[in-house]
């Protein structure tokens, strides 16, 4: 019997279009726009102006606070302007344009394919290194990995989980990392368990990914445990992973921290063997590009600040019966306003939805049938959260726990009315939220 | 209240069964007056009970406070600060000035009769009206996409922009409507923008806070409704702007050095009339190059294209004279 958490969950077609495909590098683009602010906490300053010279790897931008993460050039070229420009939260946000020349990089990056599995190097300095690369979290919440690291004096971290679950039907590529770059994700893991203090970490796998799961066993060393889960999504949330492989349950409103563990992407994993072992910072990402009229679904290794329009271009071009452009997968991800944004360190992948798959079906009444309490994993009641958010009766809506909402979109999916629930329950956990902070004040 | 109900019924009958005891067979006539008796005597004796306990526990109100609900409209909107009109009544009388109090939907005629009650005198304020500042009507702003969302203003400006390249425009899902209480907003279909009924408009404040662009403005009512207000909030630089909405106010400060009386500012490449020193003398309007500047319930003009460079002073100097 596979493990897989309790309460709740959907299985949504998995549409895994792009696993079949290795991981291919995308072509340098002409020009980047690399936003200031990727990840959560303060945007970075930036730290050139226009008309200065970058190499790759260079330092751009300094973190402005300590929930914050430095960026860095992901291409070599002039500045050639700072300034705001659509991202995919779909606002104008801060940025700076980079016109590409040539492929020139920092000198002490090692850009060789080799792998380094041995290292002699303690906590704090492995701490200070990804610090410095500008490491997030790379499963799409991007908190910054330093942060995340240092625990609260009066907790104590026990176990490291690696999440190479991806639930999120189409989404591949960290299905391909785990495959081609098995073994350095695993000195990823033993980075970040050192950095930890723990000696015991898990990877939690689905099962549809058997391959993936031979291959991390291959490479896991002592104190790894490949864990294969059942097929269920969101299991790649934190608290729904954390029970599922461990069967600890986070508190509502904890952090897992108060379990005794941490949670990290295997994508993260392998940026850390690459920031630590080859002094890498994090300028590029793996992107799957996918859809089902898409030419070539395909897994891209591409430079952060890239646009999307390219990528696409070279997946075979954008179909013309496209209705929607997701920027994640098609769970959890946002519709887009154009393709002209740039993959950030938080994109998984970008989804082409046709036409007549991404038009929403005619909402009908809520008939209390209850789909949506099954599904919720979190034990919430979203037809009522999405009914007080309607009514906007705050307090009740933060009775109701609406800030235990993990975003998941299970509800939504499984709604026979089509009712757009997680859009009014994430209203309301804006609002409660900021209520909450303006009390704290 | 219940339970000394019981009580009382408990004892009545017990009383009246007594005097049947005495003599069964014929009607009593002793054991009605025990019971009566008895019922008056516990009547009595809760009300001493109450009365006491009335004078233990007494809460001294003052009484003005529901003279001045009482001049309240009642709409209990909020639109003073306070949570309903009885608050507001409480607020006034526990302050004892009414310098930095205001009731929007009754204006000065209520807060003059509030001061008469409390025997303060009440800061007069002009009457206000909510304004819309968008004129991006669906021909003036070409649509770039198309959400399909929840039909939301909130939830929609969480998402995205909106589904124009205008992001601080209308996004047209009509919250402001939803949040007025008095039916003074509603979406014109042909535009798709908001409109504000003058007369019924109190000036609550509800739709300003319920437009997640901020477009709503509480601005000076002038007499006939008259109103010129910069119908843009777009701080974009000029070409972006302009290539969002024709209608888009570019910053071009053109108003700005035609206003003769410093009612306008520009920042970050957008104008603003401040409705308190605004004249309505109308010259900043002809002035816009984008007409991004709405003069609204105003006689139409007469200027000739021959004497343009005179007629407006006179014009201004006449709708000056009528206020």
């Amino acid at each position: 019997m596979l493990k897989t958490f309790t309460k709740g969950g959907v299985h949504p077609p998995e549409n895994k279009l792009s696993a079949a495909r290795a991981i291919e590098t995308a072509a340098l683009p002409t020009s980047v726009f690399i936003p200031l602010g990727q990840h959560i906490g303060a945007p970075a300053t930036p730290t050139v102006k226009k008309g200065d010279r970058v190499k790759v790897g260079s330092k751009i931008g300094q973190p402005a606070g300590f929930v914050s993460a430095g960026i860095h050039s992901s291409v070599s070229g002039v500045v050639s302007k700072l300034d705001a420009a659509p991202d995919s939260s779909g606002y104008p946000k801060p940025g700076i344009f980079i016109d590409v020349e040539g492929d020139e990089w920092e000198e002490d990056i090692d850009r060789t394919d080799t792998l380094i599995s041995d290292f002699n190097i303690d906590g704090p300095a492995i701490i200070a290194k990804i610090s410095n690369a500008g490491i997030v979290g790379m499963g799409g919440a991007t908190f910054p990995t330093h942060v995340k690291l240092a625990p609260p004096p009066n907790s104590k971290a026990e176990i490291l989980l690696i999440n190479g679950v991806e639930c999120e039907p189409y989404l591949t590529a960290d299905h391909r990392l785990m495959l081609e770059k098995s073994r350095e994700t695993v000195v990823g893991i033993r980075l970040l368990m050192c950095a930890l203090g723990v000696t015991k970490a898990a990877v939690g796998i689905e099962n549809n990914k058997p391959d993936a799961i031979a291959a991390m066993r291959k490479a896991a060393t002592d104190g790894i445990e490949i864990v294969p889960l059942k097929v269920k999504y969101p299991q790649g949330g934190e608290k729904q992973l954390i029970k599922a492989v461990t069967g600890r349950e986070v508190p509502s409103g904890a952090l897992p921290i108060a379990v005794g563990a941490v949670v990290s992407n295997v994508g993260t994993a392998f940026a850390v063997y690459e920031a630590v072992q080859k002094n890498k910072p994090l300028i590029e990402r793996i992107v799957t590009v996918t859809g089902k009229s898409l030419a070539q679904p395909s897994n891209f290794r591409t430079r952060i600040g890239t646009p999307l329009s390219a990528l696409i271009v070279a997946a075979g071009g954008m179909p013309s019966n496209t209705g929607k452009i997701v920027c994640g997968g098609p769970m959890m991800g946002r519709a887009i306003a154009s393709a002209e944004m740039p993959v950030t360190k938080g994109t998984s992948g970008i989804l082409l939805l046709d036409a007549d798959e991404s038009t929403r079906p005619q909402t009908l009444n809520c008939i209390r049938c209850a789909r949506c309490v099954e599904a919720c994993p979190m034990s919430l009641e979203p037809y009522l959260l999405t009914a007080v958010s309607e009514k906007q009766l705050w307090e009740r809506a933060e009775n109701e726990n609406i800030m235990d909402c993990i975003e998941c979109g299970s509800c939504s999916f499984t709604c026979p009315a089509a009712r757009p629930l997680l859009d009014y329950i994430r209203l309301g956990k804006a609002t409660v939220g900021s209520i909450i902070r303006n009390r704290k004040k | 209240m219940k339970r000394l109900t019981a009580l009382i019924l408990t004892f009545g009958t017990c009383a009246s069964l007594y005097a049947q005891d005495g003599d069964a067979k014929s009607f009593n006539i002793d054991g009605f007056i025990y019971t009566v008796a008895a019922l008056s005597a516990i009547g009595v004796l809760c009300a001493v009970i109450l009365y006491f306990v009335a004078q233990k526990f007494k809460v001294y109100e003052d009484p003005r406070i529901d003279a001045v609900e009482g001049v309240l409209p009642g709409a209990n909107c909020g639109g003073c600060g306070c949570a309903g009109c009885r608050a507001f009544a409480e607020t006034c009388v526990k302050k004892g000035d009414l310098s930095t109090l205001q009731c929007p939907v009754g204006g000065n005629a209520v807060m003059s009769q509030i001061a008469d009650i409390l025997g303060v005198k009440a800061a007069t304020a002009s009457p206000r009206v909510a304004v819309v500042r968008c004129n991006g009507s669906c021909t003036a702003r070409p649509r770039t996409n198309r959400y399909d969302g929840a039909a939301s203003c909130a939830i929609e400006a969480a998402l995205y922009g909106g589904d124009t390249a205008c992001q601080y425009g209308c996004l047209g899902h009509g919250d402001c409507v939803t949040a007025c209480l008095f039916n003074a907003i509603s979406i014109n279909p042909d535009t798709g923008l908001p409109e504000v009924d003058d007369d019924a408009c109190t000036a609550c404040g509800a739709c300003v806070k319920a437009c997640p662009k901020r477009l709503i403005e509480l601005r000076k009512k002038a007499p006939k409704n008259r109103k010129i207000y910069v119908a843009c909030r777009n701080s974009d630089k000029g070409a972006t702007a302009r290539k969002a909405c024709n209608v888009a106010c570019i910053g071009c400060s053109k108003c700005l050095k035609a206003c003769p009386h410093e009612a306008i500012t520009v920042e970050n490449f957008l104008a603003y009339i401040d409705s308190d020193k605004c004249k309505l003398c109308r010259k900043c309007v002809t002035e816009c190059s984008t007409n991004s500047i709405r003069e609204l319930n105003f006689p139409p003009r007469k200027v000739a294209v021959s004497d343009a460079a005179t007629t407006p002073e006179k014009t201004a100097e006449t709708v000056t004279d009528t206020i």
